[in-house]
Parts: C-alpha cells; structure tokens; sequence
C-alpha cells in the first residue's frame, strides 16, 4: 500500500480569526468555529493550532488544539475543545464576534493513501475523535471511504456523530453500553471480522497503545496523533519531546503524527 | 526615528534587542512569522562539544505568569552545528551568536574552538548557568573560582565577542560577575532561569522528570531587573538584560536599569513576533522622551 507522508513544510500563520459560533456540546466539550476576513491558510488533517487563551489568569502558554474539521465553503476552520482546566474553560466562554489569536498550521498530517480501495480504519477516543472528523473528509474527498470507530465512556460522550457518518461507516463503543458496544475500541467485533489496510489512532495513551498494538498483531500500518505537553509549538522549546528510536524528537514538528513503527511502544 | 544601535564588545548590534537562547531555536523556526534579520542578535540553542539527548520528557511545567523547563541542553554537538546548521544561518544579515556550554573546561574549551572556525558567527554566549544539567552548567556559575577558571581558558583560545551567561541561583551575582569580567569577559548576560519545582498534587508526584527545573517568563522580571541593576553599577563591561520581557516597556526598564542591550526568551512562544514589537516600541519611546539615541535611556534610571 502507498502513503503519501504528511507534508511538513507548510507556512506558518500568526492569525486574528473570528468566533462564527460556539456551541456547547455537553457539560465537557464545547465546538468553536472560526474564520478570517482573508482565505485560511491550507491545513491537512493531523495537524493543530496553538490557541492564545485570553483572560485567564492561570493560562500562561497557548493551547494546542486539534483542527476539527475545515470549511473551505464557509471559510471555516472547527476546534473541538474538552474543558479539562482553565485554559480551556476559558475558550468555552468566547462568544460570536469575539477575536481569537491562533497560530497555524502546526505540525505534520497523517498520511494520505494512493489507493482508492485501501481500507482505512480511524480510531478516535474521547476528544481524540477531533482530528478524526477531518481526516475522514478529507479521505472521502480522495475517493477513500472510511470506517471510523469511535469510543467514549458513556453515550453523551459520543460526539459530532451525524458529521462522522456523512464521511464514512461509523462504530462506536461505550465503556458502559449506552451506545454501540460495551467495552473498548480496541473491542470492537469489527476488529475481528474485518482487516484493515491502515489504522489512525487518536485519544487517550492507552487506547492508542492498544491500537497500536493490534496493528502490530496484525501487521498493519498504524499512524497514531501525539499529545505531548507543549510550549511554543514550532519547535524552539524542545519541551515537548517523544523518545522514538531516533532518540527524543519534538511531537509538533515532528509529530503530532508518527507512525507505530517510529515509537518505542512495542520495545 | 531615534538611533537604536548599540555595541557589546566589538559586535555591532543595530538595535538593543537579541532574542535569547533555547527560545529562538536557530531563528528559521521563526522566519515565517517576521524577518529575522531585523534583529539585534540571534543567540541560538545552547550547543555542547557533544551529542546530548537531554532530559527524558515531561520537559515542562506551566506556573502563574511562566513557565519550568527542564530540556537539559538537548543539541546534536558542536560539530552537526558547524557541517549542518551552520550553512543554513550563516548568512543571515544580523549578529548569529552560538550559546556554548560544557560539563568540564576541556569541553567548553573544544566547543569555543570549534566555534571560533566559523567565519560568520560573531560572538558566543558561555553558559555558566544552565540549571538543567547534572555535571557543569550551573556548577560553574555558582562560585567565583569555577567561573574565573572556566571563562578564562575560553579566553585563551576565542578571540571574539564573549558573552557570559549568568546564573541567578546565587547570593551576589555581582561577585560572579566582577569575577568573568576579570578573566575577559566582554559582557555578562542575566538573568539564565531560575532553578524552581511544580508538583501533581493528585498523583503525589513531581511534574518534570527531573523533579526540579528552570523557571522564566514574566513571573521571574522583578528578580532579573533588580540583578540587572545590581550587576550595571558593579561591572565596567555592558551588560545584557533578560528575565521575563514580554513587552516594549518591559525592554526599557531593563535599558534604564543599566542594561546595553536585552533578551527576549520565554515569550517569543506566546507571541512569535514579539521582539519586532519591542524595537518599534522601543523607538516609539525614544521619540516620545526626545532622545535621539538608545543610548541616552542606558542606565538612566534616576534614583
């Protein structure tokens, strides 16, 4: 199977851009929308932005965020937000018309298939679900119809599933049953009843790790989407370093995306 | 528009404004956001004689106003960056000054050496101070014997601009400083971090793997101007101003407090263009006072 690798090399932005909408998802997650007077600059999935939080006195550093999703009818770019501290309750409380100062876009992409039959699987968990979404469009753009599997802990926790399902087949498990099947992604019936050519992963270390490992029993290519914690973004810090075989690399330069292979996770 | 160059040794700087090492990377990394050959200097990563991976991850901690880092000097040895990056930067038209720090003498020596080769770097900046490491860095910035021995075999062997870095975990930086600039030194540098810990309440445990680290950002200026100013008034040779600068007016304390020219560091992850708001804001000053020249504001605090 050919992949294309995610390209590195894109300019870097230092933009204004403007809330359209955001909307409260649940008691957790809320889903900002945001665009700009000019076209935004082109993004691939994988990659992220790196937030500037104003107003909050405990937030010093930006916040690196996934792209969600990109609208290029609307000129819109989605970041789905889980607020977990204050930083991010913060982004919660923007409103439409508010201006938030985002640098992007960061990082390298998941690779694109060449093959219009590769069957992709693409694996989100919790919030890792974000970059999920994009991807999955931009493969069904290319021809390439995905299958996501998405888990959560409970059924509220499942998100944006109507956007997933416009992409590509769509399972799902929650760890108490209220949706899908009960238990783990890595679970699923599906991953005993089909083989994949290609497994992206993003969520929660262990659940990419139990991807990773099932991609490995079953010798399929894995690109899982770090989350290392991050100062500047671009690089300069070395802050945010994974330990790979070619000794610690900085995860939004070199990553956020690294395929299985690169990791020292099955040593 | 007021003058803003200033001289440090024999380096001509066309404004007072360098942005610090472990902050800029080698500056490309911020070449898509400003032009980088607007600045004063370029202090680039800190480079050892050796490859080092530094510290194993998490690497950093956010505080109020700053941040702890413990990166731990990860560079890939003086001989990558003279074969590697050098040709990349070389040519660009400001002062690429090369942070150098060792675990022994021999190794700053070697490192200094290798640096002096390259025909378009200007300066070092000697790092006495790094809190990151186990062996070296701070270790010989903490006494005034270790850190007369280390900058004057440096001395010896590197006849440029040498700049050295000093460490605030100290109880006189002024000693510290009269120390290097009797073995050489043409200007001393300050404040480096300052050594600090976080700890993850929940888990019990502490946040960096190396339990401790160096803290910066705008939490850590009313230390490094009152040192800047401590360290003006003791020394003949310029000193260099950081420590939390995150804007024009923070910049210009720094000048008034004695400072010849100043760092940007943690803040150029918040705001990449940061320094470029710092010289307009400086020469916005400067033409509001009716000064024609920066150095009309260099320690012109009056007390």
């Amino acid at each position: 199977m050919l992949l294309r690798a995610g390209i590195q090399s894109y300019m870097k932005y230092m933009l204004n851009l403007r809330v359209t909408e955001n909307r409260t998802l649940n008691a957790d997650y809320c889903l900002l929308k945001l665009t700009h007077d000019e076209v935004l600059p082109a993004m691939l999935p994988g990659q992220f932005v790196e937030v500037l939080v104003e107003g909050s006195p405990t937030t010093f550093l930006r916040r690196p965020i996934s792209i969600n999703f990109v609208d290029k009818s609307r000129n819109e770019l989605w970041l789905l937000i889980r607020l977990i501290g204050d930083g991010t309750r913060q982004m919660a409380a923007y409103r439409q018309g508010d201006i938030m100062n985002l640098l992007l876009p960061l990082g390298n992409s998941f690779s694109m298939p060449e093959i219009k039959t590769t069957r992709t699987l693409l694996t989100g968990g919790g919030v890792g679900t974000a970059p999920m979404l994009f991807l999955g469009a931009e493969l069904k753009n290319r021809g390439i119809e995905p299958t996501f599997l998405l888990g959560a802990r409970s059924e509220k926790d499942l998100l944006q599933l109507d956007e997933f399902r416009r992409y590509g087949r769509l399972f799902t498990t929650t760890e108490d049953g209220s949706a899908g099947e009960k238990g783990y992604l890595t679970q699923h019936s599906v991953l005993n009843k089909e083989k994949f050519d290609i497994i992206y992963s993003c969520g929660p270390k262990p659940m990419m790790m139990a991807v990773a490992d099932y991609a490995c029993k079953t010798e399929t290519e894995c690109e899982v989407s770090l989350e290392n914690t991050m100062a500047c973004g671009i690089g300069a810090c070395l802050c945010c370093v994974e330990d790979t075989k070619q000794g610690n690399v900085c995860v939004c330069t070199e990553g956020p995306v690294f395929n299985t292979k690169r990791l020292k996770w099955h040593d | 528009m007021a003058r803003l160059n200033v001289n440090i040794g024999s380096l001509e700087l066309k404004n007072p404004v360098m942005t610090a090492s472990g902050t800029f990377g080698y500056g490309t990394e911020f070449s898509d956001f400003f032009d980088i050959s607007a600045l004063g200097a370029i202090i680039v990563k800190g480079t050892t004689l050796a490859h080092r991976e530094g510290n194993p991850y998490p690497r950093l901690a956010e505080t109020p106003a700053g941040m702890l880092n413990a990166v731990g000097l990860q560079n890939k040895g003086v001989e990558y960056f003279a074969e590697k990056i050098y040709p990349a930067i070389k040519d660009i038209d400001t002062n690429i000054l090369v942070n150098v720090s060792g675990s022994t003498v021999g190794d700053y020596v070697a490192c200094a050496e290798r640096i002096a080769s390259l025909e378009n770097i200007p300066g070092i900046e000697l790092n006495i101070s790094c809190p990151n490491v186990k062996q070296g860095g701070m270790a010989f910035g903490t006494c005034t014997a270790s850190a007369s021995e280390v900058v004057r075999a440096v001395r010896r062997v590197y006849p440029r601009t040498m700049i050295v870095k000093l460490s605030p975990n100290v109880t006189d930086i002024t000693e510290i400083a009269r120390a290097v600039e009797a073995e050489g030194a043409d200007s001393v540098s300050l404040i480096n971090t300052l050594l600090g810990m976080a700890i993850d309440a929940e888990r019990r445990r502490p946040v960096l793997s190396t339990v401790t680290g160096g803290l910066s950002g705008p939490c850590v200026k009313p230390i490094a101007l009152r040192m800047v100013w401590q360290t003006s008034r003791a020394v003949k040779i310029p000193v260099v101003g950081l420590g939390g600068i995150s804007n024009a007016r923070d910049a210009i304390e720094f000048l008034l407090a004695g400072a010849s020219a100043i760092q940007i560091g943690t803040y150029n992850f918040i705001d990449p263009t940061v320094s470029m708001s710092v010289i307009e804001g400086i020469d916005e000053y400067l033409n509001r006072h009716g000064f024609s020249s920066v150095q009309d504001i260099i320690g012109a605090l009056e007390v």
